[in-house]
């Protein structure tokens, strides 16, 4: 498709070749192609309903595609359990809802992962588990239960628990959108400083300061199609499609 | 709920006072007859509490077994589910427990004492009611839950270990109270292949004292005592479940 891109000369480690996906009679995703270069940092937008959280959980398998084909790290995506291992421990996802386990502890939800899957001790898996809750500055919430915490500060800890199992690569399923407006700042400037590392990070949101601050390209969907994939620069200044310059109209001068 | 005993208690024995219909002398404690009939009577109450406890303990464990195959996406695992749970849990439980304990042995060859056939048959006519109790637990946890398992690589097993039944089973321990509270009345069907429980006591007793309002009268208050404490352990293990979620 015409909105193939490739960035840098690495191979990519996201390749999605004509990637289709329905739900009954809807077609939630039509013949998508996109590369990922490793350490990109991706923000795809789109109205509701336009394939956005489809397409990244295509990537880590929470929904199968009918069509084409999707390779990450090398590794092609289809129904073999050993290849869906290797996906899940490369992927990492945090969810709109933040999904943390809610009758753990804090550390609990961080070192169930690392533990069961890579069979670390708990003593390694704890230390790890402390690692990553500095990083998302709440080391002190270890022990508390995620019902106790602000909504700002559970999706630090799913942010935390997704980087315990060291993954090549961070989906983010519109991470901000559950969030009271006072809570929003912490959760990005948390991920801004993931960017930081180098880490893969695909972000659907629509918080554009974010993506001008830290998107290295950006994808625009609708009906199911990327629409335009282009660098934020050109991308809020000179949307090339109709469809993108009435979306980005909408959504900054509200 | 003490207090409601103990008026229950004190109005049965005041028209006990007070009728002619009554004949308390039976199970007076103060009596030597008396005090061995009481006796008698309420040595059953272990049989009863062993074998409902056991039998839950089992239907817990084969409900459990029956409902995950109902959750499958395959439909042949799915059908399995439904046949057993429509199939076991349109047997009445008397029917259960007489083929049990007089059709099985002819059947398979194995013999079964009175306590284990008890245990079998209610353990396997309880265990479809588990079945569709678990299913509905956890049916209501959240698509969200499973695939943040599946996002930090947990496999069926853990996932469904440490993140989808401890969930569930908080969820469903009202149920799960109410058939042991069931099971435990139910138990009382196994005295007529024999068990020596409670019910069974209370009915020999009465052929030998010709006394049966005043021994069944004990026999209800038996099941009231030890029903309530079996709520009452309930309602604390719900409790200290809740607190330590939150």
């Amino acid at each position: 498709m015409e909105c193939m891109m490739q960035s840098g000369s690495q191979a990519p480690v996201i390749k999605m070749n004509g990637v289709s996906k329905f739900f009954g009679d809807f077609q939630a995703l039509k013949n998508v192609s996109l590369d990922v270069a490793e350490g990109e940092r991706l923000v795809v937008c789109g109205p509701s309903g336009s394939g956005k959280s489809t397409l990244i959980r295509c990537i880590n398998r929470l929904e199968k595609h009918e069509k084409g084909e999707i390779d990450v790290e090398g590794i092609r995506l289809n129904d073999s359990p050993a290849a869906l291992d290797a996906i899940r421990q490369n992927v990492g996802m945090v969810f709109q809802q933040f999904n943390l386990f809610p009758h753990l502890s804090v550390m609990d939800n961080l070192t169930l992962g690392p533990m069961r899957a890579y069979g670390l001790t708990k003593a390694v898996a704890q230390a790890r588990a402390m690692k990553y809750l500095e990083r998302v500055r709440i080391p002190d919430q270890a022990e508390k239960l995620p019902r106790q915490l602000s909504g700002g500060q559970q999706q630090r800890v799913a942010i935390a628990r997704s980087l315990c199992m060291e993954p090549k690569i961070l989906l983010f399923d519109e991470p901000t959108s559950a969030l009271d407006p006072e809570m929003i700042n912490e959760v990005l400037e948390v991920m801004v400083e993931l960017a930081e590392t180098g880490m893969t990070m695909i972000v659907v949101t629509h918080e554009m300061g974010f993506a001008r601050k830290v998107a290295d390209r950006m994808v625009f969907m609708d009906e199911g199609e990327i629409v335009e994939v282009a660098e934020p620069e050109q991308f809020f200044t000179a949307p090339k499609s109709d469809r993108c310059r009435d979306f980005l109209q909408k959504i900054i001068n509200h | 709920m003490k207090r409601f005993f103990l008026f229950a208690l004190i109005a049965v024995g005041l028209s006990g006072c007070t009728g002619d219909n009554w004949g308390w002398y039976v199970v007076d404690p103060g009596t030597p007859n008396g005090k061995s009939n009481l006796t008698f009577l309420i040595s059953g109450a272990w049989n009863t509490i062993v074998l409902s406890l056991t039998a839950i303990a089992i239907s817990v464990v084969v409900g459990l077994l029956v409902a995950l195959p109902g959750l499958s996406e395959k439909r042949g695992l799915r059908w399995f589910n439904r046949i057993y749970v429509e199939c076991v849990r349109s047997v009445p439980i008397l029917v259960l427990i007489l083929w049990v304990y007089y059709g099985l042995p002819a059947l398979s060859g194995i013999t079964l004492n009175v306590f284990w056939a008890g245990v079998l048959a209610l353990a396997l006519s309880d265990s479809a009611f588990q079945a569709e109790i678990f299913r509905a637990g956890i049916q209501s946890i959240g698509r969200g839950q499973y695939e943040a398992a599946q996002s930090v690589s947990l496999n069926y097993r853990d996932t469904m270990r440490y993140i989808i039944l401890p969930q569930a089973i908080r969820r469903i321990l009202p149920a799960l109270g109410n058939q042991l509270v069931y099971m435990m009345k139910m138990s009382s069907l196994v005295s007529v292949i024999g068990m020596q429980e409670l019910t069974r006591k209370a009915n020999e007793l009465v052929v030998t004292e010709y006394r049966p309002l005043e021994i069944y009268t004990i026999l209800v208050l038996e099941y009231l005592v030890l029903i309530l404490i079996v709520s009452q352990g309930v309602r604390w293990l719900e409790r200290r479940m809740n607190v330590s979620e939150g």
